[in-house]
């Protein structure tokens, strides 16, 4: 037997074994986590097996065949769980991992500022030591699912004196308690899928400092370069819907609430998919200056997808990365922008709807609401420019006047009772 | 569908960057601009005999080199990197693949060799008044006179290496439809009036058949002029991505180069940003060409294409045409903006470049009218679909 069939098989027999469908969510996955199987890419000393990514698809797949529902996945939780395996303490993890993999804790990041967003290692939120405590004053804004969330991975400044990026510290911030606010922040396009989290004399324990004490932005990389694959995954598990028992009617509940941020992210990235029938009905398909707005559109958008596909050819031809593994989110901007003018043209008067009387129950409003968010979220056009020139086609950088002491550098907000 | 490239086909696309860096500089390229003849028989024998680039795509039977639409398009991609001088575009892509589809096995041996060796550079002769060669645009007449010798009577337009082609094949109208007819030599009744064209390292002509004696190629496939098109438009789209690189390379090197107020302009955002937004237009198109290729290559048998095979192939090549079109357009210009006044001299490079897109944007029909045929193919598509279920 191959390994990996070995593997499998050793799965399918645990499953036989512990499945059972009308448990309820947090038991089931209590077993999965204290067995290994929910996380077995992790060090079998913190609730994994010590497997390689190849074998821990195997599991997965054996998961995903057996019917049964795996370790928690949604959310910010795999990204604490990723920057706390790489840089946490031996008790960080034992207190931390378990709650992330069983679902019973809910996470936030809490990195982005009013002042600093662009300029993430800009931040202003302090964090300051009074006896064995990290006091915590500031604000903090886009911070997903925080008003569900226990825990938070805070990004502060502990030191003024440092150049910004070395005075920053990371921290686990217990979200439930009175120095930590955290407020709904409303979209133009009605959502609130963020939160703005105000934090005044909050209180961190010594224990969870992450890493070293102004090496903060370190981790902040470690948890920002997971990011996109983290919700890649939390959509994967959507497959399992509709199936009977408990513990299948707990999950849809997690992911209503997991997933409720997230319901016009398809809308925001312009709907493509609904420009053709959308012409076919309105009839726009037969206007030959909106059939050339159309045909640029799909031009465009097809070119992005091709692209994407080029860059995952050579990574599995074991290439090095050209620039086209770096152009998908300018793409994409450029794609949802067109695609809202696009279906513009074709709603005609009906685009100044909205609501519920706007064409597909308001899809379309949705869409026209929605996609300007796509070229800001998660790093704006601009930024995306800077980086492909510079890293990318290798251009030198604009000169810098941010290198000296942080206290020093100009900024939008003076912390509060600074120094 | 493959979009990455094999060891093979890099190292193949390797030698043509070598040869074109070798033979082909700009100073080359400028000598043969200016020569009536455009083109230097010694380069053309090299390109044939050592890199065997103009029998790439055609089968070994009828000596070529085997290889595919892939292969070729590397080489097209190459060429119009370097601005390659020659008939390559005329004779091996155009000439070779109208022969492929219509010649018969004793045409195919008897010409398509010549092709292939490069002993004999054809041109084909399409365009009448409109660019997108449909059929009803084809008003050349092919009667068989009283000794059964046919006779071709028309005037063709933007003939690429008209002047200098020694094989011309010619779509003509006769009372079976529009088929192709090849004119083995240069013929008294065989006008041809060299075009002066914007971009002079690519030389045209137009045609004028007064009666001149042609031998008709024997198969009248199914979407013969469509695929024709298709084929053009797709190795040209290949040849304009090459064109489109070369200029943002030369822009960046330029930009980090100049200095002003003190520092590079390349680390200005104002110049940073233009690159960046070029580069994605360049590998959008890119994209684009690579794969309207891959889906040439996957036609097993370009003379009888399913349905759904020719509306894909139709959307895959006008998509790339128009693309391509519009980056390589947007290239030139950007960098002659980049290069500020020194862009706008002859002395300076990038207009030969420049007048190269100016020439591909409108040739084999325009962006706007690629992305009208583009758009009819996918409704086309849609509609055979619906029919069968």
């Amino acid at each position: 037997m191959s390994e990996h069939a070995a593997i499998h098989a050793e799965v399918t027999q645990w499953l036989s074994q512990h499945w059972d469908p009308d448990m309820d969510l947090l038991s089931w996955r209590s077993l999965v986590a204290d067995s290994g199987w929910g996380a077995p890419n992790w060090p079998s000393d913190y609730y994994g097996k010590d497997l390689s990514p190849q074998q821990t698809a195997v599991v997965e797949q054996a998961f995903a065949e057996f019917g049964a529902v795996g370790a928690a996945q949604s959310g910010v939780r795999m990204l604490a769980a990723v920057t706390l395996l790489a840089h946490g303490s031996h008790e960080q993890k034992q207190k931390y991992l378990r709650g992330i993999l069983t679902g019973e804790d809910q996470w936030c990041q809490l990195f982005s500022e009013p002042g600093s967003g662009s300029d993430l290692a800009g931040a202003t939120t302090r964090a300051d030591l009074r006896g064995d405590q990290w006091i915590v004053n500031g604000q903090k804004v886009w911070n997903t699912s925080a008003h569900h969330a226990q825990y938070g991975l805070l990004l502060a400044r502990t030191n003024w004196d440092a150049p910004k990026h070395q005075g920053l510290t990371y921290f686990v911030i217990n979200m439930e308690q009175p120095g930590v606010e955290v407020r709904q922040l409303a979209q133009m396009n009605g959502h609130a899928s963020f939160n703005e989290v105000f934090m005044t004399d909050a209180v961190v324990s010594r224990e969870d400092l992450v890493g070293a004490e102004g090496g903060g932005w370190q981790c902040a990389m470690t948890t920002l370069a997971n990011e996109r694959r983290s919700f890649d995954r939390a959509r994967d598990v959507a497959g399992r819907k509709g199936r009977q028992g408990k513990i299948f009617a707990d999950l849809e509940a997690e992911f209503a609430i997991a997933n409720e941020p997230y319901t016009w992210y398809p809308q925001r990235a312009g709907r493509v998919d609904l420009v053709m029938p959308r012409a076919k009905e309105t009839g726009a398909i037969n206007d030959p200056a909106t059939r050339q707005d159309i045909a640029r559109l799909h031009i465009m958008a097809e070119c992005a997808k091709w692209t994407g596909d080029r860059a995952k050819a050579a990574a599995k031809a074991g290439k090095p990365q050209g620039p086209e593994g770096s152009l998908g989110k300018l793409a994409a901007s450029n794609v949802a922008r067109l695609a809202s003018r696009v279906h513009t043209a074709i709603s005609g008067n009906d685009a100044l709807l909205t609501g519920q009387t706007s064409p597909m129950d308001g899809l379309i409003a949705e869409i026209l609401v929605s996609t300007p968010a796509i070229s800001i979220a998660g790093g704006t056009d601009e930024i995306q420019k800077n980086i492909i020139a510079e890293r990318v086609l290798g251009l030198p950088k604009e000169p810098r006047f941010d290198d000296g002491p942080f206290r020093d550098v100009r900024r939008n907000t003076q912390a509060p009772s600074e120094g | 569908m493959a979009l990455a490239f094999t060891a093979d086909q890099d190292q193949f696309r390797d030698s043509i960057q070598r040869f074109m860096t070798d033979k082909m500089p700009t100073t080359e390229v400028r000598r043969l601009m200016a020569a009536t003849r455009g083109f230097d028989d010694e380069t053309w024998r090299q390109v044939s005999d050592q890199l065997a680039l103009p029998g790439i795509h055609i089968p070994e039977e009828f000596g070529g080199a085997g290889f595919g639409a892939v292969e070729l398009s590397i080489a097209c991609e190459e060429m119009g990197r370097g601005l390659f001088c020659g008939p390559f575009f005329s004779s091996a892509v155009l000439s070779a693949y109208a022969l492929l589809l219509t010649g018969d096995e004793g045409q195919l041996d008897h010409w398509l060799a010549d092709l292939a060796s490069g002993t004999r550079r054809g041109c084909l002769a399409i365009t009448e008044h409109s660019t997108l060669w449909q059929e009803g645009d084809i008003n050349t007449l092919a009667k068989a006179d009283s000794d059964g010798q046919i006779r071709l009577r028309g005037n063709k337009r933007f003939v690429i290496d008209g002047q200098t082609a020694d094989l011309f094949i010619v779509a003509a109208r006769s009372e079976s439809g529009i088929g192709l007819y090849l004119i083995p030599d240069h013929d008294p009744q065989l006008g041809i009036t060299p075009l002066d064209t914007m971009d002079p390292t690519r030389k045209m002509a137009d045609l004028h058949l007064d009666d001149v004696p042609a031998i008709q190629l024997t198969h009248q496939p199914e979407h013969l002029l469509q695929t024709l098109l298709n084929v053009a438009c797709i190795c040209l789209a290949n040849e304009m991505v090459g064109g489109a690189q070369q200029l943002l390379q030369s822009a960046l090197d330029y930009t980090q180069l100049r200095f002003q107020f003190g520092r590079s302009i390349a680390s200005f955002q104002a110049i940073k940003h233009r690159l960046a937004d070029l580069l994605l237009e360049v590998e959008l198109a890119r994209s684009a060409a690579y794969q309207a290729a891959q889906t040439l290559a996957a036609c097993e048998n370009l003379r009888s294409l399913s349905p759904s095979q020719a509306n894909k192939l139709t959307e895959h090549a006008s998509l790339a045409k128009a693309a391509a079109s519009e980056t390589y357009l947007q290239a030139g210009l950007e960098t002659i903006q980049l290069h500020g006044g020194i862009g706008f001299t002859w002395e300076n490079d990038t207009h030969l470049w420049f007048k190269r897109a100016k020439s591909s944007e409108v040739l084999f029909g325009s962006p706007a009218e690629h992305r009208e045929r583009m758009l009819t193919a996918i409704e086309d598509a849609a509609t055979t679909t619906e029919d069968a279920a």
